[in-house]
């Protein structure tokens, strides 16, 4: 991974000549890394890192600056990317790090109470503090009415709080909303309810030891996540699987796809009040869990994966029953289709719903079927194919408008071209080996470790101290069900990360909520929220 | 009316105690609010689907509202952040109540050991049924479910559980 390295006092500049002149117009993430400790010596404590992608979505530009004082920081790109805003508050929160200019520079993840920055090398991983009251708001949605003009009294406005705990927020998104009626005339969204340390975790477990914790990041299509995370490693360590491994990795990964567009969908429709669908939608996925237990062992959370393969082999007759469970999604899609398709409440209550241009979505840093639904053509499996991905015929789907309804519609239609993914690879499933041949990353055969010192240490050495990775930077990059799952790795050579950062998709979705859901109702805010899949785990990690 | 002599009513009275009648009338109507924050409301979501179907047991009128529901099914990952969100719903709720801490995550903290995940939810909300798993199947779940409705058998209707607990976030 190579990094163009900018000046401290020079970043925005710099920003804003690879946005302007070579056309790198999507900002993925902001991070940074504390390097107290690692070992390759660094010119400064803290260095932040922007990834950047050009508008062809092919090329990828890393960014790096040194930062010498963390209190006066770097000036705030806020204005650039819309993006940007959510972004560095984050990485102040969880590094400390000072973006001058930035409109409203305060904690995100972790609550007002907590002292200190969690991700710095030298914050204790336990050292929690009690929330004991949670915050009003009032600081961020003043801002927002003052620039329309608007004042509390005197425009006659109702404050009203969707969530935390709202069956509509599905868990843990607190919106704060000012009415006028029932039109949203300003809102701003609180998250970091479901902040569990992810990150810091990372940094203290080995690389096999956190696929579990990736299972809990978007978990409703755990093994995507997996995926992704070992991808990711196995770049790092510069090996590919053998075609076998790929090629199921491909199916669980599309049959992923399905189950959370799935679970998207039924939310969002039982928001909608359309219960029925409720039932169409989720009974597949019941019958898709009851395959993925009967592979991996557990229904939801089912850490298959590992760095260079796999636990183990598909089972005998693993093909009737994926035909199976295809079958069944194919039903409950098309009965619900039947229902939703020329319905009149259907159709009123979402078309022309809280509409995303184009340019906001790239701007918002939107990935995944939500920019799709703008009518971006944007899909890493087709701008950058990994995988095996640019052998099968499939299509992309894209929206016109980008409201409601395309994100909903969009959605459909993803799962049939996943489910046509899936039946392509069952056919060309190739016959071989799923792991990689090495022993310094997969683990020994159990008769082996059983049957010969050799054998028994290996695996003992492998999993004490984990897979070994080659010191560097990598940014790996994953067409997750959501929009762009991407892991920042950062390795000093040893079998645990030096640092992680995810980059989730609906981080970025969840920025640009409360502002797209201004103008219209409130009954509209929680099905734009429903359509555009917030997943609290990936969001807040 | 002398109860003595029941000959006299035949078949048309019935007597019993006070507790038993009213707990046999809660024991299938439990209105549980879902506390659901991560993973584990998915498996809620399943267990209210048709497959496993909540309903068979008498708790499927799913409340949103703290003040309609008398069983809070903590279903996931509690943070230090969302602690107070949770306390206040468990004081909003109506005695008598149940909690029931779904998961690993809820009843220990699970494997989130760390500084922003509070370990555990009764630190917070006293627990009456802890559920393990990470996520716990439908099925732990159902039985959880089943196990309240056991203890609640046992139950006077008219004092308050708990009396002596004292949460972290009382008084403060």
């Amino acid at each position: 991974m190579t990094f163009k390295i900018v000046e401290q006092d020079n970043i925005y500049e710099s920003i804003l000549d690879v946005k302007e002149n070579q056309g790198f117009s999507l900002l993925l993430d902001i991070t940074c890394v504390d390097n107290l400790y690692r070992k390759s010596k660094a010119p400064s404590r803290f260095e932040l890192i922007y990834i950047l992608r050009h508008r062809e979505f092919k090329e990828t530009l890393n960014i790096k600056v040194y930062v010498k004082d963390e209190a006066k920081g770097v000036k705030s790109i806020t204005e650039l990317f819309k993006s940007a805003s959510w972004a560095e508050r984050e990485v102040y929160d969880q590094y400390g790090i000072h973006f001058k200019g930035h409109p409203l520079l305060k904690r995100i993840l972790n609550h007002e109470e907590f002292v200190g920055h969690p991700l710095r090398k030298d914050y204790g991983i336990r050292d929690a503090h009690y929330c004991t009251k949670t915050q009003d708001m009032m600081d961020e949605l003043k801002p927002v009415l003052d620039k329309k003009n608007l004042d509390m009294h005197e425009d006659d406005l109702m404050v009203v709080n969707l969530g935390p705990s709202h069956p509509a927020t599905h868990g843990t998104i607190r919106t704060l909303c000012a009415l006028d009626g029932e039109k949203i005339v300003g809102s701003v969204s609180e998250i970091g309810y479901l902040h569990r340390g992810f990150e810091k975790s990372c940094e203290n477990h080995t690389y096999n030891q956190i696929i579990p914790y990736t299972d809990r990041l978007n978990y409703c299509s755990a093994l995507m996540n997996n995926i992704a995370f070992s991808k990711t490693i196995e770049d790092m360590l510069g090996i590919t699987l053998p075609d076998r491994g790929i090629f199921i990795r491909t199916i669980l990964a599309e049959l992923s796809r399905a189950i959370d567009h799935l679970v998207c969908l039924a939310a969002g429709l039982l928001d909608m009040g359309g219960q029925t669908n409720y039932w169409y939608f989720f009974n597949p996925r019941n019958d898709a869990y009851d395959f993925l237990s009967k592979l991996t062992g557990a229904r939801l959370t089912n850490s298959f994966m590992r760095v260079g393969g796999m636990t183990h082999d598909l089972y005998d007759g693993w093909q009737d029953d994926l035909e199976d469970v295809l079958k069944k999604i194919d039903y409950g899609i098309t009965e619900s289709k039947k229902m939703i398709e020329h319905n009149r409440i259907f159709n009123d209550r979402l078309q022309d719903i809280s509409p995303v241009s184009a340019k906001d979505a790239i701007s918002y840093g939107w990935t995944g079927p939500n920019l799709r639904a703008s009518g971006v053509a944007y899909d890493l499996r087709f701008a950058k194919p990994y995988d095996f991905y640019d052998s099968f015929d499939f299509d992309m789907v894209v929206g016109s408008i980008g409201d409601t309804y395309d994100r909903m519609m969009v959605r459909i239609e993803e799962i049939n071209q996943s489910m046509r993914i899936i039946r392509q690879a069952v056919k060309e499933l190739p016959n071989g080996d799923i792991n990689v041949d090495d022993k310094s990353i997969i683990l020994p055969p159990k008769e082996c470790v059983y049957g010969s010192i050799e054998g028994m240490m290996n695996q003992f050495m492998l999993t004490i101290d984990g897979v070994k990775v080659p010191a560097g930077e990598y940014y790996g990059a994953y067409e997750a069900a959501n929009g762009e799952l991407g892991f920042y790795v950062v390795s000093d050579g040893s079998g645990t990360p030096y640092k992680v950062k995810v980059r989730p998709p609906s981080f970025y979705h969840m920025a640009a909520y409360p502002e797209i859901i201004q103008d219209y109702q409130v009954a509209d805010a929680i099905l734009t929220l429903g359509s555009l899949n917030i997943i609290a785990g990936e969001m807040d990690r | 009316m002398d109860l003595s002599n029941t000959s006299l009513l035949d078949d048309a009275v019935i007597t019993t105690k006070l507790d038993a009648v009213v707990n046999w009338g809660r024991e299938a109507s439990l209105w549980p609010f879902v506390f659901g924050t991560a993973c584990c409301a998915i498996e809620f979501m399943a267990t209210a689907a048709s497959r496993y179907d909540i309903s068979r047991f008498g708790a499927e009128v799913l409340r949103f509202s703290p003040r309609h529901a008398d069983l809070l099914v903590v279903a996931g990952t509690v943070s230090h952040k969302q602690a107070p969100i949770l306390k206040q719903i468990y004081d909003q709720m109506p005695e008598p109540k149940w909690v029931v801490a779904m998961g690993a995550c809820a009843s220990t903290g699970g494997f989130y050991d760390n500084y922003t995940t509070l370990q555990g939810i009764d630190e917070i909300v006293p627990v009456d049924v802890y559920i393990a798993g990470c996520p716990p199947r439908p099925e732990a779940l159902i039985d959880a479910v089943l196990d309240i409705q056991r203890q609640l058998k046992r139950e006077d209707n008219f004092s308050v559980k708990h009396t002596d607990y004292k949460g972290k976030l009382d008084d403060v």
